[in-house]
């Protein structure tokens, strides 16, 4: 049996079996069969994916079952095996692995055990379906399939409303972005003639500006336009502005479930689809323009915002949407391996990032917000060790001309570089904006340290802790600790952290090459530009170490405003009020919406709903029909008046109507 | 010469007699019961007339059979009405509605 088959199917045979057998399983059972299969996927991806790293990439398609066969179109399910597929393989099952165990700790005292690994486990097959699909349509039941899973796992605890809220939300925003991916896929067979992805590979480059489309009018070019609505799918499941909304309310669901899918692999998806596709972008230069603007533009929104936040986890969230505007940029610039290396280093050190900030609220009685944190260096130290490694690794540490760095280090300076090397405006653009959000990022991801782990004790603040102690801020007093005690996380939330900080320190260093440099590893599985990666170490030395020194500027002002002078934020916050509002509100995206689509729609429905439904159909059909039935059955009645003789005498006429009929 | 038509007129006119004697009928039941016995005169009138002028037996057969029914049917309407009266201590027609809807 070909290992492929058993990376795929034991998360799905895990997932039936924990979540059908449920509480009459247990919770012990569930949880070791689920996270017994994950693993069992984590150790046969990474053989596939080191095979192809030191021996080059080569491509297998395993054929599983035929699918549909109708006319012209045809499509079976087939798991299709080649360097792109082989890294997102290693970080899906790695990080699913890790994030199942440190479940073991972290959703020990919840009373759905047993339906939560199953949510976690079905959404790992989801995920390898969508990043195995050897066709379209397959990589859509993926999408749909991760769809879903994130739907169930972000309203997990869905007694609270504002996480059935959220997980709604999530739902109907990926819609507007899957109607897009939708009609790419239809445009793209109707094109194509075929939903399997090598033979449209092959078919793209020929495509480029030969054929348009005439819509409302305007001649348009095919290949721009299913470019970009295969990239609005993306965009909605990789939380790009404007769809971006769904990702920092997901935030409502178990931190662990915001490691996997909101972090390391789901809002990956949309690179990595990008990616898979990627001849067909290149033959679509238009397109691209707009990858890279709008993957630029999410960069710099979602860090502009993160400054602000208080919630530990939405500075995270908007930090992870920032990282997936790099990714798309570099994408956009044409920089495709760059895109999967920051992919790959990015689902370490954010899954890292998420765990920690799990183990934080663990130990500090599930509050979130980091106004109540403070001075927890000395409390847990091993998670502040694992949180110090991922903020090193976002912020890119490392130096150029000695070669050493952390992960994201080597590629976040990558797409930098590589934004600048590609010499377009659009590039040129990308790199300004990417210079200043490696700053801001510096700047949020070190006042989220510092915040937490610095400082004096504020937790007696935190409603959660006064619920802990028994105690009021009053009645505490001069002891902000409030006689709390923070606990370090268990083993099973420990381990987890150290391997991922591993891969947080270590794999940018140890893949570097074969990312960026070896044409042989990816083996034709993305479009790989040797030029342009030529040209991204050829570029000047400023440029090279523009990241650092901005990082270093984002961590002295971090250091500044909430280690030294901590009355500075609020300060600043006051002078540039309106800035200061504008940011802390999202952009004020959310009410934007509301008032552009919530509200109208919610006007609309109640229209159709009075007027449509109340007052046409309910009135004539059913409700109509009653009133004339009881009307009638008035005047009906009246008849019957049960006096034999009025009953004989209607006999009586039937009878000669009924004679005079057959006579006449 | 009293001739067919004769005959046929007497039943038709006991006939209707009968029928209005059911619906015009707002006393008591026994009254129906008897515009019952009517009407049956009225067919048998007509069975026997035919009989006789077509020289056909079976018309006065029927007669005899329609006789016995007619027996039977008021012994047993009257049963019926004795039964009813001791239950409703009534038998005027308008009184008896109960199959009012």
């Amino acid at each position: 049996m070909n290992p492929i088959l058993i990376i795929v199917f034991a998360p799905l045979l895990a997932a039936i079996v924990a979540g059908l057998g449920n509480k009459a399983l247990g919770n012990v059972a569930a949880k070791s069969i689920t996270t017994a299969g994950l693993f069992l996927s984590c150790a046969l991806s990474w053989p596939i994916f080191l095979d192809m790293v030191f021996n080059g990439g080569s491509e297998t398609v395993v054929p599983v079952l035929q699918w549909v066969q109708s006319g012209s179109m045809s499509f079976d399910w087939a798991l299709r095996v080649d360097a792109l597929t082989a890294v997102m393989l290693v970080v899906i099952t790695t990080v699913s692995a890790l994030v199942h165990l440190y479940s073991w700790g972290y959703m020990a005292e919840d009373p759905d055990q047993p339906r939560f690994f199953a949510y976690l486990s079905l959404f790992t097959f989801a995920m390898l379906m969508l990043v195995t699909a050897d066709n379209l349509v397959q990589m859509f039941f993926g999408w749909e399939g991760v769809g879903l899973a994130s739907y169930l796992l972000i309203g997990f605890w869905f007694k609270k409303p504002s996480a059935s809220a959220a997980a709604i939300k999530a739902f109907v925003v990926n819609r507007v972005g899957d109607l897009g991916f939708m009609l790419g896929i239809f445009g793209t067979f109707l094109v194509f003639q075929t939903t399997s992805i090598p033979a449209i590979l092959e078919a793209a480059p020929a495509m480029q500006g030969v054929s348009h489309i005439t819509f409302m009018g305007m001649r348009l070019d095919t290949m721009t336009i299913l470019c970009l609505l295969l990239f609005i799918g993306a965009m909605g499941k990789s939380a790009q502005l404007g769809l971006h909304t769904w990702l920092p309310d997901a935030m409502e669901g178990p931190t662990p479930v915001s490691a996997l899918i909101h972090a390391a692999t789901m809002v990956t998806a949309g690179v990595f689809m990008v990616c898979r596709l990627s001849p067909m972008f290149e033959a679509a230069p238009v397109a691209l323009g707009v990858v890279t603007f709008i993957g630029a533009a999410t960069c710099l929104f979602a860090a502009t915002v993160g400054t602000t936040q208080w919630d530990i986890k939405r500075v995270i969230a908007y930090s992870t949407c920032s990282q997936l505007g790099y990714m798309f940029f570099a994408a956009g610039v044409g920089a495709y391996g760059a895109a999967m290396f920051h992919l790959f280093t990015h689902a370490f050190f954010k899954a890292l990032l998420f765990l920690g900030a799990g183990s934080v609220i663990h130990a500090m009685h599930h509050e979130q917000d980091m106004r109540y944190y403070g001075a927890l260096r000395k409390e847990i130290p091993l998670t502040f060790w694992a949180m110090m490694a991922g903020t090193l690794a976002i912020t890119g540490v490392g130096i150029y001309h000695l070669g050493l760095g952390f992960a994201g280090f080597f590629s976040k300076d990558a797409i930098i570089e590589v934004a600048f090397a590609s010499g377009t405006q659009m590039g040129l653009f990308a790199f300004w904006i990417g210079v200043i959000a490696a700053l801001l990022t510096s700047f949020y991801s070190w006042r989220l340290m510092f915040l937490t782990f610095w400082g004096k004790p504020r937790w007696i603040e935190s409603e959660h802790i006064q619920h802990s102690v028994h105690k009021t801020p009053e009645e505490a007093g001069e002891d902000t600790t409030g006689g709390y005690h923070p606990h370090e996380s268990p083993l099973n939330m420990l381990v987890p952290l150290g391997v991922l900080s591993i891969g947080a320190i270590a794999a940018g260093y140890v893949f570097k090459t074969a990312f960026l440099d070896e044409a042989s590893f990816w083996a034709g599985s993305i479009a790989y530009n040797e030029h342009l990666m030529h040209a991204m170490h050829e570029v000047p030395y400023w440029v090279k170490y523009s990241a650092l020194v901005v990082m270093l500027l984002g961590l002295s002002a971090a250091i500044y405003a909430y280690i030294l002078r901590k009355d500075v934020p609020a300060k600043v916050a006051e002078q540039i009020g309106p800035i200061y509002r504008f940011l802390f509100n999202k952009w004020y995206f959310d009410e934007l919406y509301n008032f552009l689509f919530v509200k109208p729609a919610f006007w609309l429905g109640r229209v159709f709903w009075q007027r449509g439904d109340v007052g046409v159909i309910d009135r004539f059909g059913p409700d109509g029909a009653a009133w004339a039935v009881s009307k009638g059955a008035v005047y009906a009645k009246k008849v019957q008046s049960g006096y034999l003789y009025s009953y004989a005498l209607i006999m009586l006429l039937g009878l000669v109507a009924a004679i005079s009929w057959v006579i006449m | 010469m009293i001739g067919i038509e004769h005959y046929i007129v007497v039943s038709s006119i006991l006939f209707v007699l009968g029928v209005l004697g059911i619906f015009l009928n707002r006393k008591n039941v026994i009254v129906i019961l008897m515009a019952i016995e009517l009407i049956l005169l009225a067919v048998n009138i007509n069975l026997v007339a035919f009989s006789a002028f077509l020289n056909d037996l079976t018309g006065q057969v029927f007669a005899m059979f329609v006789l016995t029914v007619a027996a039977a049917e008021a012994a047993i309407g009257l049963a019926i009405l004795v039964i009813y009266f001791r239950r409703r201590g009534t038998i005027a027609v308008d009184d008896i509605n109960r199959m009012k809807g």
